[in-house]
């Protein structure tokens, strides 16, 4: 008990310093901050439901509201005097005609491009063309729309002869720009995350690179590019503004892919402004809000969960 | 004779390896194409536009006011109407993104709530911007009663722009080595200490640059604020650099090039491309200063 | 205080991560002043066991801890003030840390987070550790570089260092001598040897000759278990108590 030297240690301890309460109380405030913060993402998924819901729910309850009309029907006749229809099945068909258009031509070039800034290019031109797809991706959506309505628009009807050049084959052509950034830079993300041993036992084996990447990397890969197509999928499915500018602005089944479209997004952004704030219309537009969320929801989700998949391995 | 045997195998061999050689080849230039078709668009567009706005473009279309019904004159009051929005809704977003990427990165356990959390944040990533603006129209327009305002505006792109936020956050936060957080949890520093002595001043680098890459986003952004706050035509002030307070509405840049390219005839030919261009410059030349900024962060690491 | 002479008391201490359990429920003691040496092989759960010590097990998700560790008396798992806890036990890890900060906040970090202000003793605290820590003469003219800019073993003295700028009651070093070469590890176990006489030091080390120069008492963990625990010079004598200590001790096996 006696022969300790109180340098460090010992007796010290009864000096230790304690901090100020001040600062303690600091500490307190600005991690309740933050726990809160960290909650803030679920309430606002929440409350966008919530509000979008809130808005729509009136027009569920009305008389001349059916939900197997609004989800089957292709008669779209908001303003109608006397023949008020709201059947948006035409809005999903165009939804999914430019989505599939769009991903067609997305998948093959944005996994394509994947595997080439992956495994087949210099670290430099590596470097190079990740900022071009950063860049790629910052365009903004209006900015592609104007692309289709203009440029896009002109090279259609040059090439194919018909008289409008704002269609599906356009918004289609159009959104596939917009995911390939997407798709590239996902896909990538999850060549990388493929062990390195991998590609050395593949080589060493004899095998060259791209029997390595046909061989050994896609199948390894294959969650993360199937998480990469379902992340471009649902971009494509989101995007207003580019098919409201870029597909025409036809209500109905398209049957070729000259045809102009309309898809619930565009539709929303399209007529909203002139529903009258509380009328049957502007709800029903709330109504396909509602879906939207929804429908992009599972999309994410599912990406989330092929995503986990792969970590869990 | 006994010769032939072994030749014609080494032959064989040599003639599928010349095989394989050529299909790795074409695989590469294939590739290479596909990558090269994703290049190709936006050095094409954006020469083109230029090219097209070259009559229009000049420092007297930045700081004029539309004329004529928006067919002549320049983009001033959409030009800071971005502006405002911008800053705003980032002023709001940022710090609730970078507590919450805290949260996500520093404390959270990994239990079903945090789980929850975190797939809440791939859903409003993933939520589609007009979704967002039918949010922003029936939250804070109506239910808060913030009118068709600069605020609603912003609001609906806060909410918006938090979840890449949140994102870009949290990756630069994972780039601080745990060996460091471990060090100073030994000598008996809390979490939040830990955090402020070593975590953000190695990472805050990294968040800016993801908040700076938010500026852009939010700056195209078009659905989101036509709803609820931005109108087709504001009068205010040649070069005026404070004409909107929060109540009021505003032009904004994304949402002029919707409406002089669809919504108003006879528009002079080149003010379309000329908007768009300084939409598009402004977007990318604040990405390509965060691209710079990080690549030129990486470069004096201090570990 | 400090009426027992044992200042750590462990009794059947149990962690384990997720579902795989590392430590076994192990019991045992450590005298005050004393070095106190565990070795044993790889994943045998040295590292794992000072964590539980200073309770940074509680910043892994996935631990959970079972048994009883007293430090001076104090159930660990009971006081209030866990932070204080950690400076009470000093810990240095296997690989140089130095902070991304200067020389001089490096060692200041810990008397200001547990609030001390006063740049007088901050001054004073900086020197006296890194001088206790064989630091001082090299370093002492550039105390705002970075301390990430040292070389590894200057790093490593950093470390301890830091580790002694909260005055802790026991210093835990685990393997501190892996990332340093051997004349700076002869100097650093001067300097613990110097320190016995006021502190207990945790010595855990892959190295059998550091322990037998140094440890009074030597441990030997091997998969969560103690197989042995005695005076060092039992345990690396020729006729240790369990055959196994005596194999691993003299690489027969590993
Ligand atoms: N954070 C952790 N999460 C999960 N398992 C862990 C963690 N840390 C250690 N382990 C596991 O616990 C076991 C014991 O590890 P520990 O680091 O304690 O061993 P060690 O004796 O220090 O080994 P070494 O001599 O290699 O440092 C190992 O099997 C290791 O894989
Ligand atoms: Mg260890």
């Amino acid at each position: 008990m006696s022969a300790v030297p109180l340098t460090p240690g010992g007796a010290a301890a009864e000096r230790r310093p304690t901090r100020s309460t001040l600062s303690l109380l600091g500490e307190r405030v600005i991690e309740a901050l933050i726990k809160l913060s960290g909650v803030s993402a679920v309430i606002f998924v929440v409350a966008i439901f919530f509000f979008i819901f809130r808005e729509a729910a009136p027009v569920l309850w009305s008389k001349d509201f059916h939900i197997l009309e609004f989800l089957f029907s292709t008669e779209w006749y908001p303003t109608s005097v006397s023949n008020v229809r709201y059947g948006t099945l035409a809005l999903t068909v165009g939804t999914l005609s430019v989505t599939a258009v769009a991903i067609v031509l997305a998948v093959p070039f944005g996994l394509g491009a994947a595997i080439f800034v992956s495994e087949f290019c210099s670290p430099k031109l590596k470097e190079t063309l990740k900022i071009v797809i950063e860049l790629l991706a910052a365009i903004p959506s209006v900015v592609w729309g104007f692309v289709g309505l203009t440029v896009m628009s002109k090279i259609i009807v040059t090439l194919t002869g018909t008289a409008v050049g704002v269609n599906l084959l356009n918004g289609g052509v159009i959104l596939a720009l917009m995911s390939v950034p997407i798709i590239v830079s996902i896909g990538e993300d999850a060549l990388r995350a493929v062990p390195d041993s991998y590609r050395e036992a593949a080589v060493a084996l004899g095998a060259t690179r791209w029997q390595t990447v046909y061989r050994v990397l896609l199948p390894a890969a294959k969650n993360g590019l199937l998480a990469a197509v379902l992340l471009g999928v649902g971009r494509a499915v989101g995007e207003t503004m580019a098919v409201l500018m870029a597909t025409g602005h036809a209500v109905h089944i398209p049957d070729g892919l000259l045809n102009s479209v309309r898809t619930l997004t565009a539709n929303v952004a399209a007529e909203l402004g002139e529903a009258p704030a509380g009328s049957s219309h502007y709800r029903v537009l709330f109504l396909t809000g509602v879906l939207l969320f929804w429908i992009t929801m599972v999309v994410n989700v599912a990406a989330d969960l092929v995503v986990r998949g792969i970590r869990r391995k | 004779m006994a010769s032939t045997g072994p030749t014609t195998q080494r032959f064989a061999r040599t003639a599928q390896a010349a095989r394989s050689e050529r299909a790795q080849k074409v695989a590469k230039w294939v590739f290479g194409a596909m990558a090269l078709a994703m290049v190709a668009p936006l050095i094409g567009i954006v020469t083109y536009l230029l090219y097209r706005a070259w009559p229009s473009l000049g420092w007297e279309f930045l700081v004029d006011l539309p004329r004529k019904g928006m067919r002549e004159g320049g983009i001033w009051p959409a030009f800071v109407g971005t502006l405002y929005l911008v800053t705003i809704s980032l002023a709001v977003a940022a710090p609730i993104g970078v507590l919450a990427a805290i949260y996500l990165n520093e404390y959270a356990r990994d239990n079903w709530f945090n789980r929850l959390i975190n797939l809440a944040v791939i859903n409003l990533a993933g939520v589609p911007s007009i979704v967002h603006a039918l949010f922003g129209l029936g939250a804070f327009v109506y239910a808060a009663q913030f009118g068709f305002s600069i605020l609603s505006a912003s609001l609906t792109l806060a909410i918006m722009t938090l979840p890449v936020i949140i994102a870009s956050t949290r990756e630069a936060l994972a780039s601080v080595p745990r060996a460091f957080r471990e060090a100073c949890w030994n000598v008996g520093a809390t979490r939040w200490q830990t955090i402020r002595a070593v975590v953000l001043p190695n990472s805050i680098s990294g968040i800016l640059t993801g908040i700076i890459l938010q500026v852009s986003r939010a700056a195209g952004e078009t659905a989101p604020i036509m709803f609820t706050g931005a109108v087709f035509y504001k009068a205010v002030q040649r070069g005026d650099l404070f004409p909107y307070r929060l109540g009021d509405q505003c032009m904004a840049l994304s949402m002029h090039l919707y409406t002089v390219s669809t919504q108003v005839p006879n528009v002079k030919e080149s003010i379309p491309y000329a908007t768009a261009i300084v939409l598009l410059g402004s977007v990318l030349l604040v990405n390509a200063t965060a691209i710079a900024a990080r690549v030129f962060m990486r470069r004096r690491k201090r570990w | 205080m400090g009426g027992s002479s044992r200042i750590v008391e462990v009794e059947g201490l149990r962690l384990a991560y997720g579902i795989k359990e590392v430590l076994h429920g192990i019991s045992f003691a450590i005298d005050r002043n004393e070095i106190f040496a565990v070795i044993g092989p790889a994943q045998s759960g040295k590292t794992s066991l000072l964590r539980c010590l200073n309770r940074t097990t509680d910043f892994i998700p996935s631990a959970t801890v079972s048994g009883s560790i007293r430090v001076d008396g104090d159930d660990i798992r009971r006081v209030k003030d866990v932070f204080g806890l950690r400076r009470r036990v000093g810990m240095v890890a296997p690989l140089p840390v130095g902070l991304p900060m200067s020389i001089y906040d490096n060692v200041a970090f810990a008397p200001r987070c547990s609030g001390m202000t006063a740049k007088r003793e901050l001054d004073d605290i900086v020197e006296r550790c890194l001088t206790q820590a064989a630091l001082w003469d090299e370093v002492k003219d550039r105390l705002s570089s970075l301390g990430t800019a040292l070389s590894g073993g200057q790093q490593q003295r950093l470390t301890i260092a830091r580790a002694l700028s909260h005055q802790p009651e026991i210093l835990c070093l685990d393997e501190f001598s892996i990332a340093i070469d051997p004349v700076t590890t002869m100097r650093i176990e001067d300097v613990l040897k110097g320190l016995r006489r006021e502190i207990t030091i945790i010595l855990v080390t892959n190295l059998v000759q550091q322990a037998r120069r140094l440890a009074d008492r030597t441990m030997f963990l091997w998969n969560g278990e103690i197989v042995e625990l005695g005076p060092s010079e039992i345990v690396f004598s020729d006729h240790p108590a369990d055959r196994r200590t005596y194999d691993y001790v003299n690489g027969i096996f590993g």
